[in-house]
């Protein structure tokens, strides 16, 4: 088989999209965001409770799509997970370095193998905002999602 | 196998396909197999080549100079006008606008027709499964001026209801827009029922024919049509052209559309006059080299005998369909009798993007998405569709390719 695919549809993913992890709504949540590709309809809302100096204390997400755009979604709720504002961004950007097959060198060796696994969407251009879209809907949450209630 | 000699004795699938250079390429190492052509269809040698020449010994802007070039290239652009009318069978010249596509045909209906004729609670029939072209001009009527749309439902297997259509029509109606050919689920609707009914109650009707005009004769006097919009790289020709058929009753009362060169009759500081129709609607330099590309494209077509295409294109259909049709984990969305050659389908566990980048790797070029077709999908509970469509140059061997993608996808992802 072309090995290209192999690597975009390895297990890891294909196991993340059909049982994705932190899957639901999250009550409680302090900041949401609905992230929506109108070229292809995939669609995801990420639920974030965020505590002092906006670590992630929790994340949940729900969506609909592609397996990767929801393997990716599956992944960020794992990788994010207790992480601190400036831990999550630079992870986001190592994240988004690596799909774009850019150097993702300044991301902590343990983080920058458990995603390379998503590295092999460098190689499918087209596919990349799959990928991207559960991030930005992340970075969209904490910045323009804070909830009414939680204020 | 591959016998388009059985299929109809006057279409040489074999020799079509040699006029499409683009068909001999690989796609990572494998041969090209494109059934993305209700997207945009790829453009035969004899197209590229008459633009080029064209450009190379004739070219100049129209309706401008007084110079040799100017006067030629003038000659060439209005005989694409004529080889449009030509192509539709319209009654005159002078009822093709040309545009720089069918979404911009639609857009002129919108703006210069029916815009100045709706009044608040006015109604605009159409169906769920037009393309967004054919949605969202009327439905900036419906923000910025209250019209109401009315949306004919399709049957289950995507066939139109007549008499729903019928239904929806009322003394508020001021247009039906409705698609020739479903873009997604390859209906072909009964035009000249449609137009027939909806004059009965005095209601002019606008057909998308951007699909329909590639695969099926029309003929606009026969349907008594009000306006039909083409696009040109649909039909073989290039991007950037298309035209609006209108009645010359309906033009001549349209007001301006875009304001600009060639579209006036006099210029003063303090008023205007405009041209007549069509140079009333063309405003600006219009796609000369296009024109010219277009008219050879419709040339070309209407040189086979078109039945015979249509026979080819049924073929490789009915072929894909009854493949698909032994796959228990797939779902066809689009079964109305007599439909155009578009093959659309959900796959079990499998969504339609994941599918399209395997096929794609296979050298299969599906579409995969909501086709511009949202209110479509809603109506059967899908979010996106991966869609083959067919073209003249496509072949039974193109469907098993297609075929083999399936399982190939169905391997990796489940």
């Amino acid at each position: 088989m072309d090995n290209a695919l192999r690597e975009l549809y390895q297990e890891v993913i294909l196991d993340h999209s059909r049982h994705p992890r932190h899957h639901g709504v999250l009550d409680g949540a302090t900041h949401q965001a609905e992230g929506y590709n109108p070229l292809c309809g995939d669609r995801v809302t990420v639920y974030l409770k965020l505590g002092d100096d906006n670590r992630v204390a929790d994340i949940k997400f729900v969506g609909k799509g592609c397996a990767i755009s929801q393997a990716s979604a599956s992944m960020m709720t794992e990788m994010l997970r207790g992480r601190t504002a400036h831990e999550a961004d630079r992870l986001m950007k190592g994240f988004l370095h690596l799909v774009r097959g850019e150097d993702a060198s300044d991301l902590p060796d343990d983080d920058r193998e458990r995603l390379e696994v998503m590295g092999g969407i460098s190689e499918f251009p087209m596919r990349v905002k799959c990928a991207t879209l559960a991030w930005h809907t992340y970075k969209n949450a904490v910045e323009e999602g804070k909830k009414e209630a939680a204020a | 196998m591959n016998a388009p000699g059985k299929i109809a004795a006057s279409f040489d699938v074999e020799k079509a396909r040699a006029d499409f250079e683009i068909l001999s390429r690989t796609v990572y190492g494998k041969p090209l197999v494109y059934l993305d052509s209700g997207a945009s269809a790829q453009k035969p040698r004899i197209v590229l080549d008459g633009m080029r020449d064209f450009a190379q010994t004739e070219y100049a802007n129209v309706h401008r100079g007084v110079h040799f070039l100017s006067a030629a290239a003038t000659d060439r652009y209005e005989a694409a006008r004529r080889t449009v009318q030509k192509f539709l069978n319209a009654a005159r010249e002078d009822e093709i606008v040309f545009t720089k596509g069918g979404t911009e045909a639609i857009n002129l209906v919108s703006y210069s027709y029916l815009a100045p004729r709706i009044q608040p609670g006015d109604e605009i029939v159409l169906t769920v499964m037009e393309h967004h072209s054919n949605v969202v001009p009327w439905h900036f009527l419906r923000e910025r001026q209250g019209a109401v749309l009315r949306w004919v439902d399709v049957r289950d297997d995507g066939s139109l209801d007549i008499e729903a259509l019928d239904a929806a029509i009322t003394p508020a109606t001021k247009l039906v827009a409705v698609t020739h050919m479903s873009n997604v689920l390859g209906t072909v609707t009964p035009l000249k029922e449609i137009v027939a009914r909806s004059h009965a109650k005095g209601v002019p009707v606008l057909a998308d024919g951007c699909q329909g005009a590639v695969h099926e004769m029309v003929d606009v006097q026969a349907l008594d049509i009000d306006f039909y919009a083409i696009t040109g790289h649909k039909l073989y020709g290039p991007t950037g052209i298309g035209a609006l058929y209108a009645k010359r009753t309906h033009l001549k009362a349209m007001r301006p559309f875009q304001g600009g060169g060639e579209m006036i009759r006099e210029v003063a500081k303090d008023r205007i006059s405009y041209a007549d129709p069509p140079a009333r609607f063309e405003a600006g330099t219009p796609p000369i080299i296009e024109s010219v590309g277009l008219a050879t494209a419709l040339d070309y077509l209407s040189a086979f005998d078109r039945k015979a295409v249509s026979a080819h294109e049924h073929d490789l259909l009915t072929y894909a369909r009854e493949q698909v049709g032994q796959f228990n984990w797939l779902r066809v969305i689009g079964d109305a009798p007599d439909k155009g050659a578009i093959l659309s389908f959900e796959a079990e566990g499998m969504h339609a993007h994941d599918l399209a980048t395997i096929l794609d790797r296979e050298g299969v070029a599906v579409r995969a998405g909501h086709h511009c077709a949202q209110p479509l999908m809603e109506r059967f509970g899908v979010t996106s569709t991966s869609r083959a469509s067919f073209a003249l140059y496509n072949t039974r061997a193109d469907v098993d390719a297609l075929i083999a993608g399936l399982h190939k996808a169905r391997g990796i992802l489940m």
